[in-house]
């Protein structure tokens, strides 16, 4: 019976005798969150695009990071290198689209894919090459971020918000908002669902491919970019961030492949789930179940519901 | 929907399209050997032929699918030696797919808005804004796609992802979309297989109604012999990649080599 009472019982005793750490617990975990919900959108743009899972979009938020700190570094004053990154983005997707996709166009969803890793590695040896393997320190004064934190005195405590996580919890809204809408309401947004549910059926109805594949991951870059300079912020850029990348593998697979408000609810659903998870149910198992706990919602998920939350549920029939 | 802009230089019974010595090969295999026929403006024309023989290679030909080897298409008065599938889409060659090509998880109305990509021009800003000019033009567009789902008899299911519909309904859809781009040249692969009776009905209606009020031509590919006979003006015979056979239903009935070629001949 203890068992029960520690899993069942206790944890909401404990959220109940001590609500401002409850609320604090509630919002690191919704920072988190927004930060895989960027991450997972990236992975949406592209996937509602092409059909494909970008392997690459975990390299590309730490190339878009090390790019801008880079030019920085090399004397370029900040706002300039921003430009300059979101160019470099540019010239990725135009390359992309160019060396990788246009040679594909009709072949199986998994050819694709594997090309996502050739990208990586190549995106891996050639930021190396160019920045050099060693952690930069993200430039978040010089782009006027703000810094410190906001305390407030509620619940009998007192809760504290970093300025920076309240930065990108604003801009994610933002950005997943405009795009949710530009996807479901507009003609480039249909298109672009057009060309990942079929190539052919798209090219005859006059859609361009080429045209299509650059924005849709000149897109995704600009994500990568606003991915990699709020994370680069809150801990380093290092080419360890790619790893973080996986987490949106289990955010997506709650929210929908397909889905870019799914993102985001997924990546809220994940980040809160963590830290609740390993603040009130961690020490019952020894701790460290934040690194575990998202692939198990996750699994949970596919059995019963696989097309996620928001996913388009598509019947094949036989 | 308005019957699309009549070219100056072309005009009911000209040449709207005319294939010419075309040949498609596929490394040794041989799809299209040395074909020419033309499609004349405002007739049905029909291409039929056992399996195998090209038509769908044909139409991908057409609309710029598949790049012949040999050969020239020419289009409105235009002579290519091969299309582009956007410029065959933008000069006004619509067409459905023998197996279906559609959006699948789409719903109908985007399916058939997907259709008008290339009658919208507003740039993305605007379309990111949603407002203005974009708004307006959404809504213009979206009042054609109305009609032809009010033509198509298709507004119950209006808000399904066409991935959920029965397969004849799926040709339905597929058919309106290549109506939304309000084509000169609509070219079906096989809008008929797999439908049973009724099905095939309502589809040789539509077909006919879209022949007669809007004036667009038709290339169809299709197996049914009577359903052929009955719809087309005009017929083009394949076998193995060569033209056996080509004019009016009754010619084409009574040839011999198409005979042989449908019933096999004794070797």
């Amino acid at each position: 019976m203890d068992i029960l009472y520690n899993i069942f019982i206790d944890p909401f005793v404990q959220m109940g005798s001590a609500p401002d750490l409850f609320v604090q617990t509630l919002w690191e975990g919704l920072v988190s969150g927004v930060l895989y919900a960027l991450i997972a959108l990236g992975f949406v743009l592209i996937f509602k695009a092409s059909g494909v899972f970008n392997f690459a979009q975990g390299i590309m938020v730490v190339f878009a990071a090390l790019t801008l700190v880079g030019l920085y570094e090399a004397g370029v004053p900040a706002i300039l290198a921003l430009v300059l990154t979101i160019g470099v983005m540019f010239v990725l997707a135009v390359g992309v689209e160019r060396i990788v996709l246009r040679p594909l166009v009709n072949q199986p969803d998994i050819i694709l894919f594997m090309a996502t890793f050739g990208l990586t590695y190549f995106l891996i040896g050639f930021g190396e090459l160019v920045f050099g393997g060693n952690p930069k320190v993200m430039i978040t004064d010089e782009l006027y971020l703000p810094r410190g934190s906001v305390e407030f005195e509620m619940l009998g405590g007192f809760v504290s918000l970093q300025k920076i996580d309240i930065t990108a919890a604003v801009i994610a809204s933002i950005m997943v908002a405009s795009l949710a809408v530009f996807f479901q309401k507009t003609r480039i947004g249909r298109a672009l669902r057009a060309v990942a549910d079929s190539h052919k059926a798209a090219l005859s109805v006059g859609i361009s491919l080429n045209q299509i594949w650059i924005i849709v991951w000149f897109t995704a870059g600009i994500v990568a970019l606003a991915t990699g300079i709020m994370w680069g912020a809150r801990s380093e850029v290092s080419f360890a961030l790619q790893i973080i990348a996986l987490k949106a593998l289990p955010v997506l697979i709650l929210g929908g492949f397909t889905s870019v408000p799914g993102a985001i609810v997924g990546g809220l659903i994940i980040g809160v789930g963590e830290k609740l998870g390993e603040f009130y149910w961690g020490p019952l198992v020894g701790s460290g179940i934040e690194s575990w706990l998202a692939y198990v919602i996750a699994l949970g998920f596919l059995l019963f519901r696989p097309q996620g939350l928001f996913g388009e549920k598509i019947i094949e029939r036989i | 929907m308005r019957a699309p802009d009549m070219d100056a230089g072309v005009t009911a019974g000209d040449v709207l399209l005319a294939v010419e010595n075309v040949s498609l090969r596929f490394g040794g295999v041989k799809a299209i050997t040395d074909v020419s026929f033309d499609i004349r403006k405002g007739e049905i024309r029909a291409i039929i032929g056992p399996n195998g023989a090209g038509k769908t290679s044909m139409l991908n030909v057409i609309n710029g699918f598949y790049h012949p080897q040999d050969g020239r298409i020419t289009f409105k008065g235009r002579t290519r030696s091969k299309m582009r599938p956007y410029v065959a889409a933008s000069q006004g060659i619509a067409r459905t797919f023998q197996n279906v090509a559609l959006f699948k998880g789409m719903t109908t109305l985007d399916n058939i808005m997907a259709g008008r990509t290339l009658k919208m021009r507003r740039g993305f800003f605007w379309q990111m804004l949603r407002h203005g000019p974009a708004m307006a033009e959404e809504i213009e567009h979206r009042k054609v796609v109305e009609e032809i789902i009010d033509f198509l008899e298709i507004e119950a299911i209006r808000k399904v992802p066409v991935g959920r519909l029965p397969y004849g309904l799926q040709k339905r859809v597929e058919l309106g979309r290549a109506l939304a781009m309000e084509p000169e040249l609509l070219l079906l692969d096989e809008p008929m297989a797999g439908m049973n009776l009724e099905e095939k009905e309502d589809m040789c209606r539509f077909i006919l109604d879209v022949n007669s009020q809007f004036g667009t031509t038709i290339a169809l590919i299709e197996h049914d012999m009577g359903v052929v006979m009955d719809l087309s003006d005009r017929v083009v015979v394949l076998e193995y990649g060569r033209k056996i056979a080509d004019g009016v239903p009754d010619e084409v009935k009574s040839n011999q080599a198409v005979i042989d070629a449908y019933l096999g001949v004794p070797h």
